[in-house]
C-alpha cells in the first residue's frame, strides 16, 4: 500500500493503494464515481474510458501509480459542468438502451471529435472501432458522432 | 440545445415526482428507492386485484404507474406512460413509471418475452381505463352532474354540456388512493391481467398512442447521473468474487487459506463446490480471487469439444420430443413425391455475453432481505433469494437498477443467488460481481441444435409436402424466472435437487403447403449441474436457429424448382399480414427477381441480397440483407437492412424503429461472429476476443425500416422478433452474391472461405 495522488476531473486526491491496482478501482471504489465501468478488465471493451492528459485511456488496465502527473478527465467532468456536445448529441438520438458501454463510446468520441472535428463515416468507424456494444445502437452512435461533428 | 447537467437531474427528479404528495413519488430507481412504499402506510397492499397496485394520482394531478417489469432500454416504460396517460385524458409528461420492484409493483412477469407493451402495457391501460371510470364516478356525485354527461380533457373531468363544471382528478383524489377492486385473471408474471368497469378509448380517440415523446432514461445514462445495478453501495457491504472451476464439473477438495493471507479483510466462503472469497475492498476481493490456491477434485472432462458438438447432438438419444401436429399425411406425401430436398442446418451454442458481468447486492435485515439486481425477473429474483436464504417470499424485495443489459436469463440470476448464499453465510450486505470470464464462460447459453429439413415435390415441380425436424439442447436446463435455487448456479454448487425443463420450438409462419410436419426432440445437457453450457433464453429463444435453418431451406426450395424467392414465399403464405411484410420489405429494398445466385462481383467484392421472414408470437417480419462478401479475407458485411415490421397497433414509432435497429446489430453479431467454443474440460470463450461481437467498423450503413402500423390489432412484441428471419436473410444475401449454401451458423471468415475453396 501506498499513497497515491490523483487529479481526476479538477480535483486533487490522495488514496491508499497498491500502485498496480487498475485506475477503474480507485475511481470507483475510493473516489466513488460511478461512469467508467468495469465491462472485461482486459482493455478489450472500452467501458471504463477515461482520459488521461486529454487521450482515451482503458482505465481497467492503467496502474494507479502511472498517473501521478497526469489530468484525468471522467465523464462527469468532460463538459466542465454542462453536458459536452457528445453528450447532446446522444441525448438528441436517443442512441443508448442498456447505456452501460455509453461511457466508452462518449469519451472516446469527445476525443476523436477534439482532433477530427470533421470526420468522414469512414474515420468515425476506425476511431470508435473495437469498443463494445451489446444491444446493437451502432448505428445510432454513428448518427450522434455525425451530429455532433455538425454541431 | 444546451443542457446543463443539473437541469437535467432537476427534470429527473420532477419527471418522476411530480410536485405532489405521496412519499412514493419522490423515489428514485436503486436503492433510494427502499423506503417506497414500505414508508408510504396508507397505500392498500400490493394486490393484483388492487387499482392502487397500478395507479396513484398526486396531489397536482399527475400520475404514477407501477409497473411489475422493467424496459431493459428499448422505451417500453415510456410506451406504457402513453398508454396510461392515452386512457386518462394526459400529457405523457404527467405520467412516471416506477417499475420492476416488487416493493412497489405485482409481478408481472418482468422483462420476457417481448410482453412488456403486449401484456404489460395492455394491462397498466386497462387499470388506467378503470381510474378513469372512477375518476368520472367521482366527478359525478362532486359536481352533481350525471357520469354520462362528463368527459376528461386533460387531467379535468368536466360537463360536456357546461364546461365550468369541471374538477381535476387532484382534487378528486390527489394524494389518496383508489379503494377500487379490479377483476383479476388470478395469473401472476407475464399472463398477469385485471380489468374493471372502466372501457379503453376507441382508437380513432387516440392522442398520445402512436407518437414519439423522449425517452426518459436517456439523459441519466448519457449524462452519467443515475445508479447502474453496479453502483449500489449499502453500509457494510462487501465485495464477494466467485471462483469457478477450471474443468466443469470439479469441486474443490482443499483451500490454501494462507495463499491470502495478508488481504485485508479478506474471507473464504466454501459450501460443496460453492467457492468464493470476500474483502472490503474491491480489488482486494479481486486479488484473493486470483491469489487462492485451491485443489479440485479430478472430475472427468464433460464435454465433447465444439469441433464434434453437431455429431453428438446428431447420435445422442432423445431425451423428450413433440412429434407436432401434422397437417395432412405426411408420410405418405413423401413416399409417393417424385423428388425430396433435403438440407440440414446447424447452430452453435451461443452467449449473452452481456456488456459487464452480472452484479447483485444482498443486504439481510431484520428478518427480511433486499436483493438489487440487473436481472430481468426481479420479482422472481426476490422469490429466489428468500428461497436461498429460508425467508417468507414476501419479505424479501426485488429491486431493478439498471444493468450491463439484458437479452433473456442471463448471467444476474447467478449474481443475485451467489450474493444471497453469500450474506447468509457471512452476515454482511454482500455485492457480487464476476469477471469477464465468468460472463461469458459461465452464463447460461442459448442452446446449439441440428435442423434437418425436407419437402416434398410432385411431378411439376410443385411442393406438396414440408417436414422440419429440429434437434438440440433444451432452452430451459435454467429456468428464466430465477425463483427456484435449482435454477442458479449456487443452487446446483451447493447439491439441491435438479429440476431441468425440455422445451424446444418449431418455426413460426404460414406457408400453405398440403401436407406438413414440425416436430423437436431435445438432448440431455452435456453436464447436467453447474454447468457453463447450461441452456437458457437467449433473446427470441430458439428463434434465430430455427428460422435460420426454415427460411434458408425455403430459398433452397425456390431455386431448386426455379422460382424467385421472394414470388415463391408470397405464392405460399396463407395469411394477408405475412404477405404484407414480404411485399414491403421486397419493395422498400428494390428485390431484384432471380431464380439463381446472381453472383454480382467487382474486384474482390461480391454483393448478393437474401429476404427472409418469420411470425413471432402475433409480430410479423421480413427482412431484406444486402451482404457484400470479400472474396479474399471470407469477411461479410451487412451493408443494408431493410425489415418490414407488423406488430399491430404502434405505441411509439421511434423506439420501435431503435428497437429493431437494435436487433438488426445483435442479430448480425450473432449471425456472423457469435459461437461459444470449448474444450473437453471447459468453455474457451471466456471474453471478447475468444467470444468476438460484432464491431462497428461492421455496423451496416443502412438500416431502413418499414412498419406498417394495425390500429385495430393489439400490440404484439417488438423486442425479438425482428432477430428472428436475420440470419437467414443473411445466409440467403451470401448464397445470392457467392452460390456459396452455408448451412452453419455463424457464418465467420473461415466458413466464407472453406465454402468459396
Amino acid at each position: 500500500m501506498a499513497k497515491i495522488s490523483l487529479n481526476v476531473d479538477g480535483k486533487s486526491h490522495s488514496i491508499d493503494a497498491d500502485g498496480d491496482m487498475p485506475l477503474l478501482y480507485a475511481l470507483r471504489d475510493d473516489l466513488g464515481l460511478r461512469n467508467p465501468k468495469f465491462g472485461c478488465g482486459l482493455a478489450q471493451c472500452g467501458a471504463c474510458t477515461v482520459l488521461v492528459d486529454g487521450e482515451p485511456v482503458r482505465s481497467c488496465i492503467t496502474p494507479v501509480d502511472s498517473l501521478a502527473d497526469s489530468k484525468i478527465t471522467t465523464l462527469a467532468g468532460l463538459g466542465h459542468g454542462k453536458a459536452h456536445k457528445i453528450q447532446e448529441a446522444f441525448i438528441a438520438e436517443e442512441v443508448p438502451q442498456c447505456g452501460y458501454c455509453l461511457n466508452g463510446w462518449l469519451m472516446t468520441a469527445a476525443a476523436f471529435l477534439e482532433k477530427t472535428p470533421k470526420p468522414n463515416d469512414a474515420q468515425i468507424r476506425d476511431a470508435l472501432s473495437g469498443i463494445k456494444c451489446r444491444c446493437g445502437t451502432h448505428v445510432a452512435i454513428l448518427r450522434a458522432v455525425k451530429r455532433a461533428a455538425m454541431a | 440545445m444546451n443542457i446543463q447537467v443539473k437541469d437535467l437531474q432537476l427534470n429527473r427528479r420532477h419527471l418522476l415526482s411530480g410536485t405532489g404528495a405521496l412519499t412514493v413519488a419522490i423515489m428514485l430507481p436503486g436503492k433510494k428507492a427502499q423506503a417506497a412504499v414500505f414508508g408510504a402506510e396508507k397505500r392498500p397492499p400490493l394486490d393484483p386485484r388492487n387499482l392502487s397496485s397500478y395507479i396513484t394520482i398526486n396531489a397536482d394531478g399527475t400520475v404514477i404507474t407501477y409497473w411489475g417489469k422493467m424496459d431493459m432500454g428499448q422505451g417500453t416504460d415510456l410506451g406504457c406512460a402513453q398508454m396510461v396517460a392515452e386512457e386518462l385524458d394526459l400529457p405523457v409528461e404527467k405520467v412516471s413509471v416506477l417499475q420492476g420492484d416488487s416493493g412497489t409493483s405485482v409481478n408481472q412477469g418482468g422483462a420476457s418475452g417481448s410482453t412488456g407493451i403486449q401484456s404489460g402495457g395492455v394491462t397498466l391501460a386497462s387499470a388506467a381505463a378503470e381510474a378513469r371510470y372512477q375518476l368520472v364516478d367521482m366527478a359525478s356525485k362532486h359536481l352533481g352532474v350525471p357520469a354520462e354527461d362528463l368527459t376528461t380533457v386533460n387531467g379535468t373531468v368536466q360537463s360536456r354540456k357546461d364546461p365550468s363544471k369541471k374538477v381535476t382528478y387532484g382534487e378528486l383524489i390527489g394524494g389518496r388512493f383508489f379503494e377500487t377492486q379490479l377483476e383479476w385473471n388470478k395469473q401472476i408474471g407475464n399472463g398477469l391481467f385485471v380489468k374493471g368497469k372502466g372501457v379503453r378509448k376507441p382508437v380513432s380517440e387516440y392522442k398520445v398512442i402512436g407518437t414519439s415523446p423522449l425517452r426518459r432514461d436517456v439523459p441519466f445514462k448519457v449524462l452519467g447521473t443515475g445508479d447502474y445495478v453496479v453502483d449500489i453501495k449499502v453500509p457494510g457491504m462487501v465485495h464477494a468474487r466467485v471462483i469457478h472451476p477450471p474443468v466443469a464439473g470439479a469441486e474443490p477438495v482443499s483451500i490454501d487459506e494462507a495463499s491470502v493471507k495478508g488481504i485485508p479483510g479478506v474471507q473464504i466462503v466454501h459450501e460443496k463446490a460453492f467457492l468464493a472469497v470476500v474483502a472490503p475492498r474491491e480489488y482486494d476481493a479481486v486479488k484473493a480471487m486470483r491469489q487462492l490456491k485451491v485443489t479440485w477434485s479430478d472430475a472427468r472432462p464433460p464435454f465433447p469439444g465444439n469441433a464434434k458438438l453437431y455429431d453428438h447432438i446428431r447420435n445422442a438419444p432423445a431425451l423428450a420430443k413433440d412429434p407436432g401436429k401434422d397437417v395432412g399425411n405426411i408420410d405418405a406425401t413423401f413416399a409417393g413425391a417424385a423428388r425430396v430436398v433435403e438440407a440440414t442446418y446447424e447452430w452453435p451454442f451461443q452467449s449473452h455475453a452481456s456488456m459487464g458481468p452480472a452484479c447483485a447486492v444482498v443486504e439481510i435485515k431484520d428478518g427480511g432481505a433486499t436483493v438489487w439486481t440487473g436481472s430481468q425477473k426481479p420479482h422472481f429474483t426476490g422469490d429466489g433469494v428468500a428461497n436461498m436464504l429460508g425467508l417468507p417470499k414476501d419479505n424479501v424485495r426485488g429491486i431493478w437498477v439498471p444493468g450491463p443489459g439484458s437479452y433473456g436469463r442471463n448471467d444476474a440470476g447467478d449474481a443475485a443467488a451467489d450474493a444471497a448464499l453469500i450474506a447468509k453465510k457471512i452476515g454482511k450486505p454482500v455485492r457480487v460481481i464476476g469477471m469477464r470470464a465468468d460472463a461469458t464462460g459461465w452464463d447460461p447459453k442459448g442452446p446449439a441444435s441440428v435442423h434437418k429439413v425436407r419437402a416434398a415435390l410432385d411431378k411439376d415441380g410443385k411442393v406438396i409436402g414440408w417436414d422440419f425436424g429440429s434437434k438440440g439442447f433444451s432452452r430451459l436446463d435454467v429456468n428464466s424466472n430465477e425463483s427456484a435455487i435449482y435454477d442458479t448456479l449456487a443452487g446446483q454448487s451447493i447439491g439441491v435437487d435438479l429440476k431441468p425443463t425440455n422445451a424446444f420450438a418449431t418455426p413460426e409462419e404460414s406457408y400453405n403447403f398440403s401436407a406438413k410436419r414440425k416436430s423437436w426432440e431435445t438432448i440431455a445437457p452435456l453436464l447436467d449441474r453447474s454447468s457453463p453450457l447450461r441452456g437458457s433464453h437467449l433473446r427470441d429463444p430458439l428463434g434465430p436457429q430455427i428460422h435460420f435453418a426454415s427460411e434458408s431451406f425455403i430459398d433452397e426450395l425456390a431455386f431448386a424448382i426455379g422460382e424467385d424467392p421472394v414470388a415463391f414465399r408470397l405464392k405460399h403464405l396463407s395469411e394477408p399480414r405475412d404477405v404484407a411484410v414480404v411485399k414491403a420489405a421486397s419493395e422498400k429494398a428494390g428485390w431484384q427477381p432471380r431464380t439463381a445466385a446472381r453472383k454480382q462481383v467487382s474486384g474482390d467484392v461480391a454483393r448478393g441480397q437474401g429476404i427472409a421472414y418469420a411470425q413471432r408470437t402475433g409480430t410479423r417480419v421480413a427482412i431484406v440483407a444486402e451482404v457484400e462478401v470479400n472474396l479474399k479475407t471470407g469477411k461479410v458485411w451487412g451493408r443494408k437492412v431493410t425489415v418490414a415490421h407488423d406488430c399491430g397497433v404502434i405505441i411509439n414509432p421511434k423506439q420501435l424503429t431503435h428497437t429493431i435497429e437494435g436487433n438488426v446489430c445483435q442479430g448480425l453479431s450473432r449471425a456472423l461472429w457469435e459461437e461459444v467454443k470449448f474444450d473437453d474440460k471447459n468453455v474457451t470463450s471466456v471474453d471478447w476476443e475468444t467470444y468476438p461481437i460484432l464491431d462497428i467498423t461492421e455496423a451496416p450503413e443502412t438500416v431502413d425500416v418499414v412498419l406498417i402500423n394495425m390500429p385495430n390489432i393489439a400490440p404484439s412484441g417488438a423486442g425479438e422478433a425482428s432477430m428472428r428471419p436475420l440470419a437467414a436473410a443473411v445466409a440467403n444475401a451470401i448464397y445470392d452474391a457467392t452460390g456459396v449454401r452455408l448451412r452453419q451458423a455463424p457464418f465467420t471468415p473461415d466458413r466464407l472461405k472453406a465454402g468459396l475453396a
